[in-house]
């Protein structure tokens, strides 16, 4: 679904990523992992045409999508759900979703309202509200019901857990999983390692813009390195 | 004391030429709002636009109504391919630098102006130019009426038009949210051309509703833009409905204000309306609380 080999990209001319190899399979839920500022967001962003490639290439559903504009990968099915959410906070809920749908799924955009607040009812309940005044909770699922309305072939999720409080945490993580098992493959981004880990198929640890693990997520689970730094094991 | 018999004609003045201010404003309003900068070449377009309707009447007979269509569809053109072509890629998205590209366009399209067509006044004569119209109350100069009737459809028109597709909603979500616009698949420099293209054909309308009964020359474009400037900040920056109930109350001041003060000095007015609003309610009448 999605090939990515020798990712090189950065801000200004500096490096941020220095060569990333990844895959992602159909169906599939890979984790890619790191701490804060290891170049995660570069990485979605440079897939997803917001960040130009220096080196490297991307390939999605088979066509070479490598430095095309944003809106270009997006009507290809390729959709980020960014950190920080990025909804419009100016907008309502309502129209919230209808924009995602602005480049992709436009003749289905009723249905896909439809079955975005079967998974998310609070956003019906919010419907006419404000984005900018929703709680942050409701914020991402609207970020992530933005996402759905495009119906995404592959969809990446930057830090979805990010804000939220422990329980809502773990209804994110069940979503996420419950989402996959209907046949989306994900991206998932996280610094969240194990509950990540535990609903992921594959993962990718970044250190500094470089890949310095990977492996089947049961796999990496167990691993002593890992569990040092991130669990302080 | 003043009789309503004069009062009236002067109010229903300054409503018809305030509904070319409207839409004059509203172009650069549209612009605001979406890029975030004002427009310094809003007059320059305007003043190429009227220079457009007076050749195409005096080179080709076209009359200045039937160059609505005409007119607007070639500045929409001009202004997209400005964006695009010149004012996006000269000012590398840094929003001060946009601001000076307009303010350099605005001196070479003035210049250019000048030196092509000298600085003569020029007017148009149409068979209607001193036609009235009677409206039992007052009577009003048929190309006003025109005026009047044609910015106010204009203006419904386009509302019409971004509420009724996606546009609207894009270009309120890149205002606000320039990544998560792009994250939906708005094609970002082309909505902020199309922008600045709707803008121009704002421009374009109001030339031709305009030079029946006004004039055109070179420097025809700054006593606009000062005032589209007074109308979008008095009706809030960004504001569409801002941008329509802003041209009638400025020009209405100026009809009022001229009939008191004397025709030059109607436009204080103006001013004083200007300041007040930047004093007492920064964000304008309708406009949002940043
Ligand atoms: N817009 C930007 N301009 C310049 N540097 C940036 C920008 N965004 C991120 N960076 C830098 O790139 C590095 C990686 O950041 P990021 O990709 O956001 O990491 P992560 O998502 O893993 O926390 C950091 O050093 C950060 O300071
Ligand atoms: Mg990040």
């Amino acid at each position: 679904m999605l090939e990515v080999g020798g990712l090189r990209s950065g801000y200004g001319g500096l490096d941020v990523l220095r060569g990333i190899d990844m895959q992602v399979g159909d169906k599939e839920i890979v984790a890619v992992l790191g701490a804060n500022g290891a170049g995660k967001s570069t990485l979605n962003n440079t897939i997803c045409g917001i960040v130009a490639p220096y080196e490297g290439k991307v390939r999605f559903a088979g066509s070479d999508i490598t430095g095309k504009a944003a809106h270009d990968i997006v009507a290809a099915g390729l959709i980020q759900v960014p950190e920080g959410r990025r909804i419009f906070p100016n907008m309502t809920v309502r129209e919230n979703l209808e924009l995602g749908s602005y480049r992709r799924a436009k003749p289905r955009r009723v249905a896909n309202m439809e079955r975005v607040v079967a998974i998310f009812p609070r956003l019906k309940e919010r419907f006419a509200q404000k984005a900018g005044t929703l709680s942050g909770g409701e914020q991402q699922m609207l970020a992530i019901g933005r996402g759905l309305m495009a119906e995404p072939r592959l969809l990446i999720l930057d830090e979805p857990s990010l804000g939220l409080s422990p329980l809502l945490v773990e209804g994110m993580f069940a979503l996420i999983a419950r989402i996959n098992a209907e046949g989306l493959a994900i991206v998932l981004v996280e610094q969240n390692v194990m509950q990540s880990l535990s609903i992921a198929h594959r993962a990718y640890v970044i250190e500094n813009g470089r890949v310095t693990l990977s492996g089947a997520a049961a796999e990496l689970m167990q691993n002593a390195e890992l569990k040092r730094s991130y669990l302080g094991m | 004391m003043l009789e309503f018999s004069i009062l009236l004609p002067a109010l229903l003045n300054g409503l018809t030429i305030g509904a070319v201010y409207a839409l004059v404003a509203l172009g650069l309003t549209l612009i605001y709002g979406v890029l975030h900068i004002i427009n310094f070449a809003h007059g320059s377009m305007l003043m190429l636009a009227l220079y457009g309707v007076f050749f195409l009447h005096a080179l080709f007979g076209i009359d200045p109504y039937v160059s609505l269509l005409i007119v607007p569809p070639a500045l929409f053109v001009l202004g997209y391919a400005l964006q695009r072509g010149v004012i996006g890629r000269a000012s590398h998205g840094k929003d001060e630098n946009i601001l000076l590209v307009t303010l350099g366009l605005a001196i070479v399209m003035d210049n250019l102006a000048l030196y092509f067509w000298k600085a003569d006044t020029r007017t148009i004569d149409t068979p209607y130019g001193f036609d009235t119209v009677d409206l039992g109350i007052a009577t009003i100069a048929v190309p006003k009426a025109v005026a009047f009737v044609a910015a106010l459809l204009i203006c419904c028109a386009l509302w019409l038009l971004m509420a009724r597709t996606d546009l609207c909603k894009a270009i309120r979500a890149l205002a606000k949210e320039r990544q998560g616009a792009q994250l939906v698949g708005i094609n970002v420099p082309h909505l902020f051309a199309m922008s600045f293209g709707i803008g121009a054909a704002c421009v374009g309308a109001a030339a031709c509703l305009l030079l029946p009964s006004f004039y055109v020359a070179p420097d025809v474009g700054q006593v606009f833009v000062l005032i589209a400037f007074t109308v979008v900040v008095l009706g809030g920056m960004g504001s569409f409905a801002g941008a329509l109930i802003g041209g009638m109350i400025i020009g209405v001041t100026e009809s009022i204000g001229g009939l008191f003060l004397g025709e030059s000095l109607g436009q204080l007015g103006i001013f004083v309306i200007f300041i007040a609003v930047l004093l007492f309610r920064p964000t304008g009448l309708l406009g949002h609380r940043a």
